[in-house]
């Protein structure tokens, strides 16, 4: 049952980095139908570093196969300090070369990590859209 | 580390005994049992004694035993070898909803030739009503086909019930018998069967054997055409160590072994009942095959804990859809009227007669533990 994962996938499986929530997140991301399959929420909490939004925190919850709880947990990893324009770029081919490889029957459930974070970055930046124009 | 097998209902440990009886057959006993020589002699002697030894273990005959490589040929050879042989008086199948795979693309692909199958609900313990059967019974109908106990879930079916109306519209009655062969009764008399699909490595014989009883007198067209083999019905060399092995295994199994089995089960199933947000699929007493469990624990996915188990040591099987080649969720679990979700979140834990309460004290720790440390990972649990 374990499909020929790599040993990156299985200790990112069964010790997942950066699992849990963040209270008050400046941006959420949902992805997925629990009735065909994976559902990823990804929270994140954004901070300044050199003039630029860099992302400061982020956390991962996922119901789904052994491979999308990796890969939710290596995104978080991939994206944690980088700014928010270099995570946007994050692909799921990065995510998936990151783990040592995924079957290719699982290389589905990658893609839901990136568009988990770049849905998180969005509904960051709607926020900061309606706060902007509230305040003027 | 520890290995609790807990897949049994996918394939069993061969018995020390069985292996013991099969290794002459390899490199002493080797002739071919149709030579006409005393090496021949010997094999044929051996083959033929098995099939005496299966033929008593259902009240059949010895000549209605027929000698297949697997499950998956038995339920193939049952299925098409009547179409053929029916087709095109007759074309009409009816089977169920919650057949092994074998049986239903075999029913599929008997569409693309002109049968027209008739697919039968279940209700919500993987029961068969007899009634649905007697009713989509049709002039056209020369065959039912229904899995006597399920591999999936574990309900067991009242053949007799339904053999008997089959006998009386005069259409014949077909059973995949592979899980619940030596667990539970299965007799060809009293149950009312026309043709029955055996193998042994569910029962701690080898792979690669089967067997299909076929009542005396019944017209079955052959899959395979060669040496004549199997009273003209299965030609090839017969495979003789793993006939002999699969004897060895159908004699050496004991009812106590199932009541053993049935006792550690429930124990099984009380434990598992701890944790909270879970259900048992399927039936339970002695409706349920003695070995089978199948469970779904809400909010988290089956290959994952499937695969977190694994490293631990234990090994289930999961109906879930990420596992399945298909990517679609277990058919079984659907027909029982569960959500894709449900039946996304489910395991299978099959235990055999070796199987100890240690190490089903050992499994639920480490599945309590597993379905602990998912249900954190999952949003929906939150």
């Amino acid at each position: 049952m374990t499909l020929d994962y790599s040993r990156e996938v299985m200790k990112n499986f069964m010790n997942p980095k950066n699992m849990g929530e963040i209270k008050n997140p400046d941006g959420i991301g949902k992805v997925g139908n629990p009735s065909c399959g994976d559902v990823m929420w990804v929270y994140i909490k954004v901070g300044k570093k050199g003039g630029k939004e860099v992302i400061k925190d982020v956390r991962f919850k996922t119901f789904g196969c052994a491979a999308a709880i990796a890969t939710s947990s290596m995104i978080t990893q991939l994206a944690k300090g980088k700014t928010l324009r270099e995570a946007e770029k994050i692909t799921n081919k990065d995510v998936a070369k990151s783990l040592k490889g995924l079957p290719p029957i699982k290389m589905h459930c990658s893609n839901l990590a990136s568009d988990t974070l770049k849905k998180a970055i969005e509904d960051y930046e709607n926020k900061k859209l309606k706060k902007n124009k509230g305040k003027k | 580390m520890k290995e609790i097998y807990l897949d049994n209902a996918s394939t069993t440990k061969v018995d020390e005994k069985v292996l013991k009886a099969m290794l002459p057959y390899f490199s002493e006993k080797y002739g071919n049992p149709s030579s006409p020589h005393l090496k021949g002699e010997e094999a044929r002697r051996a083959v033929e004694e098995s099939r005496e030894i299966i033929a008593k273990s259902i009240s059949a005959r010895q000549k209605e035993i027929i000698f297949t490589g697997s499950g998956t040929e038995s339920n193939s050879f049952a299925l098409k070898g009547l179409f053929f042989a029916n087709y095109p008086e007759k074309s009409h199948i009816v089977t169920t909803k919650i057949e092994h795979d074998c049986i239903l693309n075999a029913c599929k692909w008997l569409e693309k030739q002109g049968a027209k199958v008739t697919y039968l609900d279940v209700d919500s313990e993987g029961f068969v009503n007899p009634k649905d059967v007697e009713k989509a019974i049709t002039e056209k109908t020369f065959l039912v086909s229904v899995i006597h106990g399920n591999n999936e879930i574990g309900t067991i079916q009242d053949l007799k019930e339904i053999g008997k109306i089959c006998r009386s519209k005069g259409v014949l009655f077909h059973t995949d018998a592979c899980q619940s062969f030596t667990k539970t009764s299965l007799d060809v008399k009293k149950q009312n069967l026309d043709l029955v699909t055996l193998n042994a490595h569910k029962i701690h014989g080898p792979k690669g054997v089967g067997a299909l009883y076929i009542r005396e007198g019944i017209r079955i067209t052959p899959l395979l055409h060669g040496g004549s083999q199997e009273f003209k019905l299965r030609s090839s060399t017969e495979n003789v160590p793993a006939i002999v092995g699969f004897a060895k295994a159908v004699k050496i199994s004991r009812a106590r072994d199932s009541v053993k089995m049935q006792k550690l089960r429930d124990y099984f199933i009380k434990g598992l009942m701890e944790i909270p947000n879970i259900r048992l699929n399927g039936a339970t007493g002695n409706k349920r095959i003695c070995n089978n469990i199948n469970i779904s624990f809400r909010n988290i996915e089956g290959e994952a804990i499937g695969s977190f188990l694994s490293v631990k040591g234990v090994f289930a099987s999961t109906g879930s859809a990420c596992s399945s080649k298909s990517l679609e969720p277990s058919h079984v679990l659907l027909a029982l009227g569960m959500s894709p979700l449900e039946a996304n979140s489910s395991i299978r834990l099959s235990i055999s007669k070796y199987t100890t309460k240690d190490e089903i004290d050992y499994a639920l720790k480490e599945i309590k533990n597993t379905v602990e440390r998912l249900r954190k990972i999952s949003p929906l649990a939150s």
